[in-house]
């Protein structure tokens, strides 16, 4: 300690000797630490910031039966505004989105909490944390797809259902409809909500429960007014995977839904079969911003760089 | 480096061998040479790219066929924007009538095609027989010829400058499940019978999907189109206004694109009726389910693919694709393709590849006399079997529409978002 204190009030001359002795580029902090971010900062620039400007850019395109031509119009937009379809269609897509993050919340936070609270040793808390991530050693696409025959109208449910003498006619709307889409969408993303919030809920000082307790508080009370509070953040970093993983997707809505439903990932994939490249870009821009702005306005909820 | 320098010596070696060896015994190919040098480039949708026809070439021609298989979208995107990566493209007539006026494709010259003159009438005069009607919508003929080897513009009579050679071509009709509805199906207008709410299908692939939906509309007399394959705009409301309704009281149980899962549809009784393709009912059948590709008293909405060559080629190149397709008319790819059940162009050359059992079978329509199995071993049908539709003939003379691309696409591709969205 004695000779780091040293060291300290020592310092002043020892920076000035090494900023007069460097008098190298480096010394500058500024352009040291623009440097060091640079690499980070091209990589960004050239594979994320470029390719969304280029989408903005052929949103303003024009485009016949198979080639896109530079223009700027807003024809794209305007149908785009102008279609009952796509308000339907958004509609349908944030419906999707919600209901998928409730549910994906309340299992996620119930798991995480089980996880972090109830299993006392850290042992056990690995494996059944490693427990929960096998489903994710196969693809995300044959995790979905093998709901189909289990959901199907001779699948095993109904198979099952029949044979308990809980109904007689198998039931239709387990398969191809809005209940597999989100059954699906819950089993495939619950994950993504347990990961942030077990890891916020570890990083809990636990004497602040123990104090909740000493001071009277009921169970609930505990969860209510210290843990839910403190697992704010991991909550939200949790809820912005799930939306923008359910706004962006499109293969899961087409296969559990028999293609019957539509959602906005949907409508740009088609017309990106059809060689519509403004219209997806357009459809693109608009559901870049409405999940930017739903970002956004969860951001006000939490800071999550304070929270960290 | 070494490596592969000494296996091209030696296959050179090889080619050179052959080339002494064919020139000995007189064969026309004076290039043969230089031929296995050649690599052609064709790419297209899966019904005709074969591995097995690519190791055919290699076997009698010599040179490199290297194939791609995309869906038709893809590949229809990919003939119009990107010439240079091609030099083979296998693609519908009516992606044709899309892609040609881009100028990425080369008429070819008939007289360089030995077997011209054996071609189906189909892809000619656009009869089949001299009696028949020519149906609606994207009809070969229509699109298989422009005057001269740059010309933009199809003609309707032969001018010895054809677009595509004719390779592949089929009538499809809906498949059923003869088992789960019990009662025989003669129309169209079955698709959207309440009886099988929630148990039918319609693919989901517009351009083929609205013709299906409009060989249903007219059998129920809803609508009258003046030609199915080019609807106006009214056509195409009152169509896709039938079908939202079905939709929305819950007629349909899924829609598909890929042909898995039309087959999975059908296999596990999902839906009992639905638009399908010809191998799709035998991919059902051999799990051993019963499927019926069932004729219809309204007819067949039928399909066609060609091989068209790349503005690019030129040279040895060109004379290799010549050859080849040559070679495509004389039989052994008619022979491979018509044991899965599709049409050959040149029906006569192919028979030399069948057995006489799976000639009668497939093109006549005769109970097969022992099992028909197909190219690649499997069985297909137990003797006594018939074809469902019978023969050539029977079924080919019974077309009602060719799939097409229509004036008003973009509306129409609007309005079918519009159905899978309602």
């Amino acid at each position: 300690m004695v000779s780091i204190l040293q060291e300290k009030t020592s310092s002043p001359t020892g920076e000035e000797v090494q900023r007069r002795s460097g008098a190298s580029l480096f010394a500058n902090r500024h352009l040291s630490g623009w440097l060091m971010a640079a690499p980070l900062a091209i990589v960004l620039l050239i594979f994320l910031v470029l390719p969304i400007v280029m989408i903005v850019v052929v949103s303003f395109w024009r485009a016949t039966e198979f080639s896109i031509l530079p223009a700027f119009v807003f024809e794209n937009y305007e149908f785009l505004f102008g279609s009952e379809v796509t308000y339907r269609v958004f509609f349908n897509t944030l419906k999707y989105a919600a209901i998928t993050w409730a549910f994906t919340l309340l299992i996620g936070f119930t798991v995480a909490y089980f996880l972090a609270f109830h299993v006392r040793s850290l042992i056990w808390q690995v494996a059944l944390f490693l427990l929960c991530t096998i489903p994710f050693w196969t693809s995300n696409i044959i995790r979905m797809i093998s709901w189909i025959p289990f959901l199907g109208r001779n699948g095993l449910a109904n198979q099952t259902l029949i044979s308990w003498g809980l109904i007689d006619e198998p039931l239709d709307w387990l398969l191809f409809s809005d209940f597999s889409v989100i059954l699906a969408f819950v089993h495939l993303y619950t994950l993504f909500m347990v990961v942030p919030i077990f890891n916020t809920m570890m990083r809990i000082d636990r004497s602040l429960i123990e104090a909740a307790y000493d001071a009277g508080a009921t169970g609930w009370q505990t969860l209510w007014n210290v843990i839910i509070p403190l697992t704010k953040p991991g909550i939200m970093i949790g809820t912005i995977f799930v939306v923008t993983l359910v706004m962006g997707d499109f293969i899961t809505v087409r296969f559990m839904s028999g293609s019957q439903s539509a959602n906005v990932g949907r409508l740009i994939s088609n017309d990106i079969a059809l060689l519509q490249y403004p219209s997806a870009s357009a459809t693109a821009v608009i559901l870049l911003v409405t999940v930017l702005m739903i970002i956004g306005i969860l951001l006000r909820f939490v800071d999550i760089r304070k929270e960290l | 480096m070494t490596k592969p320098l000494g296996i091209s010596r030696r296959s050179m070696l090889k080619g050179t061998a052959a080339g002494v060896a064919a020139s000995t015994i007189g064969a026309p190919t004076i290039w043969a040479q230089n031929i296995k040098d050649v690599t052609l480039r064709q790419f297209g949708t899966g019904v005709s790219n074969l591995n097995e026809v690519a190791k055919k070439v290699k076997e009698d021609l010599g040179f490199t066929l290297e194939m791609t298989a995309l869906d038709s979208d893809a590949v229809t995107q990919r003939a119009a924007t990107q010439p240079k990566s091609f030099d083979i493209a296998d693609i519908e007539y009516w992606i044709c009538k899309k892609v040609w006026p881009t100028g990425n494709l080369q008429a070819m010259d008939t007289s360089k095609i030995k077997n011209y003159d054996k071609i189906v009438g189909i892809f000619k005069s656009g009869k089949l027989t001299p009696e028949s009607v020519i149906a609606q919508g994207t009809a070969p003929h229509s699109v298989g010829f422009v005057e001269g080897a740059n010309g933009t513009t199809f003609s309707d009579t032969e001018t010895g400058w054809m677009t595509l050679i004719p390779t592949i071509y089929n009538a499809d009709t809906l498949g059923i499940r003869p088992d789960l509805i019990g009662r025989s199906i003669s129309s169209w207008t079955e698709l959207l019978n309440p009886e099988f709410k929630g148990k039918a299908s319609i693919l989901d692939i517009s351009s083929i999907g609205i013709m299906d939906a409009a060989m249903v509309c007219e059998a129920m007399g809803e609508v009258q189109y003046g030609d199915k394959g080019n609807m106006t705009r009214e056509e195409i409301d009152k169509t896709m206004a039938i079908f939202t309704e079905a939709k929305k009281n819950g007629q349909f149980r899924a829609f598909w694109k890929t042909f898995d899962e039309s087959v999975n549809l059908m296999a596990s009784g999902e839906v009992v009726i639905q638009s399908m393709w010809s191998p799709a009912i035998t991919a059902v059948r051999s799990q051993g389910i019963p499927c019926v590709y069932q004729p219809l008293a309204e007819g067949y909405r039928s399909w066609g693919g060609g091989i068209g060559l790349s503005a690019n080629l030129s040279g040895l190149e060109l004379e290799a694709a010549y050859e080849y397709i040559n070679w495509y008319l004389d039989g052994w790819v008619g022979g491979f393709l018509m044991r899965q059940g599709y049409y050959s162009a040149v029906p006569e050359t192919s028979k030399n590849y069948m057995s006489e059992d799976e000639w009668g079978f497939w093109f006549e329509g005769k109970p097969a006399q022992g099992d028909i199995t197909n190219p690649f071993g499997t069985v297909m049908e137990k003797a006594g079997a018939v074809r469902d539709g019978g023969s050539f003939y029977d079924r080919m003379g019974a077309v009602a529409c060719w799939n097409a691309v229509m004036d008003e696409n973009q509306y129409m591709v609007r309005k079918w978002n519009e159905f899978i969205a309602a």
